[in-house]
């Protein structure tokens, strides 16, 4: 396999991350909690769905042909999808939501930090935008994490429960496959592995001072970068891609 | 929206060298939440480089009331008015 598609494929993985979970961010808009926090979430899937567009386009090109971004976004089924398991859960009660944001925040931060210095300028270049978006993600779920956490009686118990739940999904954001491993070693890829301990202190910082218990880690579940996805992944699919799979080609 | 969050009045500055703006005001449980959610509702569109945000308890208004006694004495002190005043050239706004 040639390096360009082993590149085409990383920028697939990531723009499978970033679309994930910006459609289950914009499931929030309309629906959040009040008025603020509706456009300020709304904001963030905004964030997302555009950095899917840049890693999507720039994984087009360099596939070439008739693919564009549309074509990994609307046309794979979720067997093609090669998104982390943690982007594609329901977004549950909004302490749900918020966990998963703040677990996802704090390792998309250190890992565009790392795709910064990419040998690879197209990808270094996305994850400098996407670097700042990514800061103020954290610092939004980090104040959520606390407020929450360290809320009422009833948010406490619904924030530790959505820990709980998400904590075994966080191990697959450190593993690293054959294909990551052939672009790390040639200075292309981020190595996740490098920050895990970074990500497990600042996680566990803030959820004691948020008086939340760390999990035990006694289970763990893995499979979105081979395309073993949770049964909810083809639901989400079906709404996000319905307009293309009914009338094809189909533009505005 | 629970019991507890505080009406804030948000400011904008919209390029250096102006001044901040009124630009209309929020819901937020602190004032760190405010400036976030300022940010989020007000500076979508780029209209900003620096935001204030102010619990609207804190802020003391005028009245009503006070207009004849704020402003009426001052219709017949046209001394005061810089209308007579010629702009010197180049200058824009005073």
């Amino acid at each position: 396999m040639t390096e360009r598609a082993d590149i085409s494929r990383y920028a697939v993985r990531l723009g499978d991350d970033a679309l994930i979970l910006g459609h289950r961010v914009s499931e929030w808009t309309s629906r959040a909690p009040f008025l603020e926090e509706d456009l300020a979430m709304t904001n963030v899937a905004l964030d997302y769905v555009g950095r899917a567009r840049m890693f999507y386009q720039y994984a087009a090109e360099l596939e070439g042909g008739d693919t564009t971004e549309d074509t990994f976004a609307y046309t794979r089924d979720a067997r093609a999808f090669t998104n982390l398991l943690l982007c594609e859960l329901p977004r549950g009660d909004f302490a749900h939501s918020v966990v998963r944001q703040f677990f996802y925040d704090a390792y998309a931060l250190p890992m565009l930090q790392a795709l910064k210095g990419s040998y690879d300028d197209r990808l270094a270049a996305i994850a400098a935008k996407a670097e700042k978006e990514s800061t103020y993600h954290l610092r939004r779920g980090r104040e959520w994490m606390l407020r929450l956490g360290d809320g009422t009686e009833e948010s406490h118990a619904r924030m530790q429960a959505a820990v709980d739940e998400l904590w075994g999904y966080t191990h697959e954001l450190f593993e690293v496959d054959e294909l990551e491993e052939r672009l790390i070693d040639s200075g292309i890829a981020a190595d996740p592995r490098l920050f895990q301990h970074n990500w497990h202190d600042n996680v566990a910082r803030v959820l004691t001072e948020a008086t939340l218990s760390l999990p035990e880690a006694d289970w763990s579940i893995r499979g979105g970068r081979t395309g073993h996805h949770t049964e909810h992944l083809g639901y989400l699919l079906a709404e996000l891609q319905f307009m293309q799979r009914a009338y094809p080609g189909l533009k505005w | 929206m629970s019991d507890h969050m505080q009406l804030y009045e948000v400011f904008i500055r919209s390029r250096r060298g102006l001044d901040h703006k009124h630009v209309g005001s929020l819901h937020a449980d602190d004032p760190e939440q405010a400036l976030e959610y300022a940010r989020d509702v007000y500076t979508r569109r780029s209209e900003g480089v620096s935001i204030w945000v102010v619990a609207s308890k804190d802020i003391t208004a005028s009245q009503e009331s006070d207009c004849e006694s704020f402003y009426d004495p001052l219709d017949d002190k046209p001394y005061r008015h810089a209308s007579m005043y010629e702009m010197p050239e180049g200058v824009d706004s005073l």
